[in-house]
């Protein structure tokens, strides 16, 4: 390689300072819903991609759930060759921006960084981003020269799992169409993650480049009810169809006085405000009135996003409510820092009992009670228990439950695949559901978990659909390992997916 | 298969005024026209910042793949779709069939009862119903005789007809429960009723079949946002349970449905839907448009309130 006759990085010649990125002053952001973390300028990431020691046998790359060849791409930064960068993670993931984002890379690629045993581990996420977003700006897509292969696959949603599985079979050749019930593609990155974590425009340049690939997407399409997984397969031609619809039905609170107006889940407050731009209203006719002291139930991520979008809608107070304590919290660290910077007030050991109206239908305050942590429980985390005679008053206009999801029972409703007793869709270890050529995967398959690992499983499943419809399977993961050379940018076990630099 | 969401959006064919408050629109769709069923719904963005409103399908043709909505104007939203929606005119979006179907199947003898704007999605009902093979007694509702709809098209699928009016200028005067009550007495082997209306009328018809047990469905119409068990907005309580109206209704059992909680929750966004309006209608004056078609009919822009769940008369 050329870069042999650089000398070898080692841990002390690194810069050892982890590059910080800069961020809105968490005065200003809260007042609006501008991006808070501004990602890393040219200089910025060319220093934190010094920090890459560029192992000879990376954690990072199986640490990611789409296994980018990270120090592949963190070696063309330090080059200085961007596009070079890019070639890398679309390699893997064409989401980068997305990715770069929301991901937790804390307990993935950044946590097994071998530079993180001894410093800050390299910012693989910061850096990802940036290549993204170069990428977007400099409005470079890798659209493959791709050789139809003649099938044709159905997509049912449009979030992370769908848009990854859709972007694999359209690289290997069939003619994909996503199905989306809302009116807009992006499913959960749209309706859910907030503008200022991850903005829309960042969705919609994604999904450009996947229809640059060939894909087509229908939106206000409710696959289901509309016409059934079944009728997909049969009268509609589709070779093989994709579910992934995601969890989505909110877990109720499950208190009295919880049907009370003012009480919603967050999914409806984030919808409210992301998707339908309530935040906009009157300009956009969607309401959504919000309390002056808000109270949100749970603190994973979506908690989080609901607290922060609480306040940029004019909350004065806003509080987080948790039965457990912070180490149990499963936000990422980044986003309780974020809320806690924005001025969100934490009550860790505490959980909600009742709802308290105030005589016409809306909330006056909350019961709560204390909670202290017992013996860990079948999650190993220590299992709260309330604390006797610990009850107390919570002033507070407007609960917000972010409690977790159930399973969406569209799909159940009307077709045959075999579910598992919780409702999910029941798949075998490649994602193949009970229906032949019928795949499944993202919270559907698992319940709630991350973007990235919804992603993985589109990609997964997108890889048991090529076995099944017999196409040589030739997406990323191992192309993009060490050992497999590629001339030209084109992988050499290849025969149909010689690269074009569109752009 | 030919493309769902072509970007001119879905195209209205026709369209009818019933009232100087109530329309129809006929809309182009024969993937939905072909998978409709009776007691589903869709959701309709009438433009891209619009908000998204769920209106029950009152009537579907598979043959001309259409799906025909009923619309009551009460908000901005409905009332600037009855300014703008046209024939020729499209509707930025429509998602649907959605919400369980009813079952129509098995059933000797059935009441179907339409108050209002409960008149046209009841509609399919009784159709469906007649089609198996079911003995069908309509009772409609409206206000007075030159709010009726659609009697003729109940005429031809009903064994009965039974028109109520609140001022007994046609038919019999009276609420839908008063018609519920003739049909009863009438009829000692209903297997079921299904009544379709405001939250306070079908409360009402409710009462009125409990003390005979009669089996009583009611379709519940709570305020959502994505109709796809998303969002929870449509939560109701059905006995000592929690269902989600969109994707575990729209029907229930109408001696189950907690009404209070359902009318209390309907009333939840009634500020903003109120200066919504009166925004709406003030650029409506500067722009020296006329907000709606007859002016000072006393039922419409005379109260700029939405109608109160609470206050709205039984039978219209």
């Amino acid at each position: 390689m050329a870069k042999a006759v650089k000398k070898k990085k080692t841990i002390r010649s690194i810069p050892q300072q982890r590059t910080p990125v800069r961020e809105l002053d968490p005065q200003v952001r809260v007042k609006n819903f501008e991006e808070v973390n501004c990602g890393y300028s040219l200089n910025e990431a060319l220093n934190e991609a010094e920090r890459c020691l560029l192992c000879p046998e990376p954690g990072c790359i199986a640490g990611c759930p789409v296994n980018i060849n990270i120090p592949k791409f963190i070696e063309a930064i330090a080059a200085k060759d961007l596009r070079g960068a890019y070639d890398v993670i679309t390699a893997s993931n064409l989401l980068a921006s997305v990715c770069g984002r929301v991901c937790p890379q804390e307990t993935q690629c950044e946590g097994v960084c071998i530079v993180g045993e001894t410093l800050e581990p390299v910012a693989i996420g910061r850096l990802e981003r940036f290549v993204g977003d170069t990428a977007i700006k400099e409005k470079w897509s890798n659209v493959p020269y791709i050789e139809p292969a003649g099938y044709k696959i159905g997509i049912v949603g449009s979030g992370p799992a769908g848009m990854a599985c859709a972007a694999d079979m359209a690289k290997a050749g069939c003619d994909v169409t996503v199905f989306e019930a809302f009116h807009q593609a992006g499913g959960v990155l749209k309706y859910g993650i907030p503008d200022f974590r991850l903005p829309n425009s960042v969705v919609d340049a994604e999904i450009e480049n996947l229809r640059k690939l060939g894909v087509k997407f229908e939106c206000n399409t409710l696959v289901g009810r509309l016409f059934t997984i079944e009728q997909m397969r049969t009268e509609l031609g589709y070779d093989a169809v994709f579910v992934g619809t995601g969890a989505g039905y909110p877990s109720m609170l499950g208190i009295p006085g919880d049907s009370l107006n003012g009480v919603l889940s967050a999914n409806e407050l984030l919808t409210r405000c992301n998707l339908m731009r309530a935040k906009e209203f009157p300009n956009f006719d969607t309401p959504l009135p919000l309390g002056k002291r808000v109270a949100v139930i749970g603190a994973g991520n979506t908690a989080m996003d609901a607290m922060r979008v609480s306040l940029r809608l004019g909350a004065e107070k806003v509080y987080c409510i948790y039965r457990r304590s912070r180490a149990e919290c499963p936000a990422r660290a980044e986003e309780v820092h974020h809320a806690e910077q924005e001025g969100v007030e934490f009550n860790w050991l505490t959980a909600p009992v009742e709802v308290l109206d105030d005589g016409k239908g809306n909330v006056r305050a909350m019961r709560c009670i204390r909670m202290e942590l017992g013996e860990p429980d079948d999650s190993g985390r220590r299992r709260p228990v309330p604390v006797k005679g610990s009850e107390f008053e919570f002033e507070c206009d407007q609960i917000v439950f972010a409690i977790g999801t159930n399973a969406n029972p569209i799909i159940g409703q009307t077709s045959h695949l075999r579910l598992n007793k919780r409702g999910y869709i029941d798949t075998d270890e490649t994602l193949a559901t009970s229906m032949a050529g019928v795949f499944a995967g993202g919270d559907i398959v698992t319940g709630a978990a991350t973007v990235i690992e919804a992603m993985g499983a589109g990609r997964k499943a997108a890889r048991s659909m090529k076995t099944y419809l017999r196409i040589r399977d030739s997406s990323g993961d191992q192309a993009g390992q060490p050992g497999f050379g590629t001339f030209l940018g084109i992988d050499l076990r290849e025969r149909n997916f010689a690269r074009i630099r569109a752009a | 298969m030919t493309e769902t969401t072509p970007a001119a959006g879905f195209r209205i064919l026709a369209r009818e005024d019933f009232s100087d408050v109530t329309y129809s629109l006929v809309v182009h769709h024969p993937l939905m026209a072909k998978a409709a069923q009776p007691g589903q719904f869709v959701i309709v963005m009438s433009h891209e910042s619009g908000e998204r409103i769920p209106l029950t399908i009152a009537d579907f043709d598979r043959k001309k793949g259409t799906v025909t909505l009923v619309v009551q104007a009460v908000g901005k939203s409905t009332k600037e779709m009855q300014q703008v929606c046209q024939p020729g005119t499209s509707l930025y979006g429509i998602v649907g069939p959605m919400g369980v179907p009813s079952p129509l199947a098995g059933k000797k003898k059935v009441v179907c009862v339409g108050g209002g704007l409960g008149v046209a999605p009841i509609y399919p009902q009784a159709r469906g119903f007649k089609e198996n093979g079911a003995y069908v007694i309509g009772v409609l509702g409206f206000r007075t005789k030159n709010l009726v709809f659609w009697a003729d098209k109940f005429r031809a699928c009903c064994d009965e007809l039974i028109l109520c009016t609140d001022d007994g200028s046609v038919g019999m005067k009276g609420f839908v429960s008063d018609g519920i009550k003739v049909a009863i007495e009438g009829h000692k082997d209903i297997d079921e009723v299904v009544a379709i209306g405001p939250p306070i009328m079908m409360k009402a018809c409710a009462d009125t079949t409990r003390p005979h047990a009669i089996k009583t469905i009611v379709s519940l119409n709570p305020i959502m946002v994505d109709g796809t068990g998303m969002c929870g907005g449509c939560r109701v309580k059905i006995g000592n349970e929690v269902k989600f109206a969109c994707v575990d209704g729209p029907d229930f059992d109408g001696h189950k449905v907690d009404f209070n909680d359902l009318m209390m929750r309907l009333r939840r966004y009634k500020e903003e839907e109120k200066a919504a309006l009166d925004r709406w209608s003030e650029n409506c004056r500067i722009m020296q448009q006329k907000p709606t078609v007859v002016p000072g009919n006393g039922t419409g822009e005379s109260s700029l309130g939405l109608p109160d769940p609470f206050e709205e008369a039984m039978g219209g």
